[in-house]
């Protein structure tokens, strides 16, 4: 299992990557490999304004539908269009190519808030 | 939660498991469903499926039960052959579906579901009972179940096994031990018509009933110098009457058939280690392969010989679970217990009357003949999504208007043909193929065709 320390997380498994104004979101390495194999990544359309703790998305594995997060408040600025073709990038590189959407935050403070990789991967492991 | 002799050999090859009609089983190994669904249709695939339930039903009369009791034609079955059937209840609803294996005259094994194993005991023993001279014994317990699946099992399977030929379809006083074979399973290459079609379309089959293929079974094996065990064991529950509770060590043993005591296996003079099992032609993946039915305590050294000998044959092979056991069955559209068939349902809505032999008289006909007459209400049809959506077992059917027309039991992502897909049971009007419908995905209609079964065909079968 891998913890990317350079992203915050919320307990919901979403990661979010700070990239100056804007904020990268995936799912952790654990909710890929809770889910399994990703058949399908349902994502909202560019412009959508999100709420923190929305549900803006949806992974679907061989085994599950699940929604995904909104970890911050505002307003999507684009989408991975790589995951139509290849869901399976978020099992291969969750932290990586396999991104959901990038946040322009209303609220960037609400960043601060999110765990750390230390204290997700010690939530992790008492779950 | 039970668990199989395998749950430690699944731990040590890294499978998540999941429960299952009361069982703690695999549903993945890290190579993940989609990787092993291929490894299944391109080399060969492992399963446990010890879960299942297996029974034997012997003694004078146990024909004419089974007769009664199966949907399917058995007076054509022979020893050594077995074919896929339903039990039904008076009112036609589907019990469960099942393989019949023909050991001996009196002498019937079958295989059903593991959510049903309790249900299919206390009717059979309710029947039997009726009977008085037809035993019904659960070997559930007793015997391991192993699917080697894919169109490199057999040769596989030659390179770890010995069979005893010719099998008992032939009355001959002692098998000679030889080369796992085609024929080893009977003389006829026989595989599953399971994804035979009868009124797919709307319209109920016409004319006589054809009997569905038959798939031979042998005894087989598994094991050779070096690869296999160091000991001989015979296969209790398999072997005649109460001589399968002999102890093991005991090679010499009667077959059950009126024939001669037999003699284990010999190669010239040497006795080739390993285990005897049963092993029948069936499977339910839509590719070539066997079931293999091991004492159960033995069934671990079976698995373990298995992927040992296909890595040093060279055999690309490899464990697969329940989830890709899931879409393997559904391309070549096999139903599913709890799925595609239930209670609720008749062989007609379901599309299995090529399973039930109208032709004899059987619990539940006259309420299949007489639903088929009728016509149905609703059809089981296959869909392949037109819009991107994951379709799941449970989500409704809709028109173009949204009103409800239908439920799916069946939804997934379908490997080899790459599209989302599944089965629904929908009004009959709107079961035909070529149909537009709509699955209701989390509020949102997807558009879905209803399409032709099978999904998928093998190489082998066309």
């Amino acid at each position: 299992m891998t913890y990317d320390p350079d992203v915050k997380y919320q307990k919901s498994h979403e990661w979010v990557r700070k990239e100056g104004t804007l904020f990268t979101v995936g799912i952790s390495d654990y909710a890929q490999d809770s889910l399994g194999d990703v058949v399908f990544v349902e994502l909202p359309a560019v412009g959508k304004v999100v709420q923190k703790g929305e549900a803006f998305g949806v992974v679907e594995s061989v085994k599950a539908a699940s929604d995904v997060y909104a970890p911050l408040s505002g307003t999507i600025v684009e989408v991975n269009g790589k995951l139509k073709e290849d869901p399976a990038l978020v099992n291969k590189e969750p932290f990586g190519a396999g991104w959901f959407v990038k946040i322009q935050a209303s609220n960037p403070s609400e960043y601060e808030e999110l765990l750390s990789s230390t204290e997700y991967e010690a939530f992790v492991k008492g779950l | 939660m039970k668990r199989t002799v395998l749950y430690d050999t699944h731990l040590s090859l890294g499978a998540k498991f999941a429960p299952f009609a009361g069982w703690e089983m695999p549903i993945q190994y890290p190579a993940g469903p989609i990787e092993e669904h291929r490894l299944v249709r391109r080399s060969v695939g492992l399963f446990d499926t010890c879960h299942m339930g297996r029974i034997r039903m012997q003694g004078p009369g146990a024909f004419q039960l089974l007769d009664k009791l199966l949907t399917a034609r058995l007076k054509d079955l022979p020893v050594g052959f077995s074919r896929y059937s339903l039990i039904l209840r008076e009112d036609g609803g589907v019990l469960d579906d099942l393989f019949v294996y023909r050991l001996g005259e009196e002498d019937w094994f079958i295989v059903v579901n593991a959510s049903n194993v309790e249900k299919d005991l206390a009717w059979f023993q309710k029947w039997a009972s009726e009977e008085g001279s037809v035993q019904v014994e659960d070997l559930s317990s007793r015997l391991g179940m192993i699917a080697l699946q894919g169109p490199r099992a057999i040769e596989l399977l030659s390179r770890i096994a010995q069979a005893e030929n010719p099998s008992l379809i032939e009355n001959v006083s002692r098998p000679n031990i030889g080369p796992v074979r085609a024929r080893a399973f009977g003389s006829e290459d026989l595989f599953s018509a399971q994804s035979r079609e009868d009124g797919q379309d709307g319209k109920a089959a016409q004319g006589s009933w054809t009997p569905p293929e038959r798939f031979g079974w042998c005894w087989v094996w598994i094991g050779r110098d070096g690869g296999g065990r160091e000991r001989n064991s015979v296969n209790p529950g398999l072997e005649g009457g109460d001589k399968g509770r002999q102890p093991r060590e005991g090679m010499r043993e009667s077959t059950g058939t009126g024939r001669p005591a037999r003699e284990g296996p010999r190669e010239g003079a040497k006795a080739t280690p390993g285990v005897r099992c049963l092993v029948g032609r069936t499977g339910y993946t839509g590719e070539d392969g066997v079931e293999i039915f091991p004492p159960w305590e033995d069934t671990p050294a079976v698995w373990n010989t298995i992927l040992a000998g296909a890595k040093e044959e060279g055999i690309e092979a490899g464990p697969a679970g329940l989830a890709a056991r899931d879409s393997l069955r559904f391309e070549p559209g096999f139903a599913l217990y709890g799925h595609e068939l239930s209670e609720d349902v008749t062989p007609v809505e379901a599309s299995l009357l090529w399973a039930c032999d109208l032709e004899k008289s059987f619990v539940g006909r006259d309420a299949v003949e007489k639903r088929k007459t009728e016509g149905p209400k609703e059809k089981l049809a296959t869909f392949v999504m037109e819009e991107r959506a994951v379709p799941r077992a449970g989500y409704p059917v809709a028109d173009e208007t949204g009103r409800t027309v239908g439920r799916v039991v069946t939804g997934l992502y379908a490997p080899t043909v790459d599209a989302f897909a599944g089965n629904a049971f929908i009004l009959t009007d709107l079961a035909g193929i070529g149909k537009t419908i709509y699955i209701v995905v989390r509020g949102a209609l997807k558009k879905a065709r209803v399409v032709k079964r099978p999904l998928y065909k093998p190489a082998y079968r066309t």
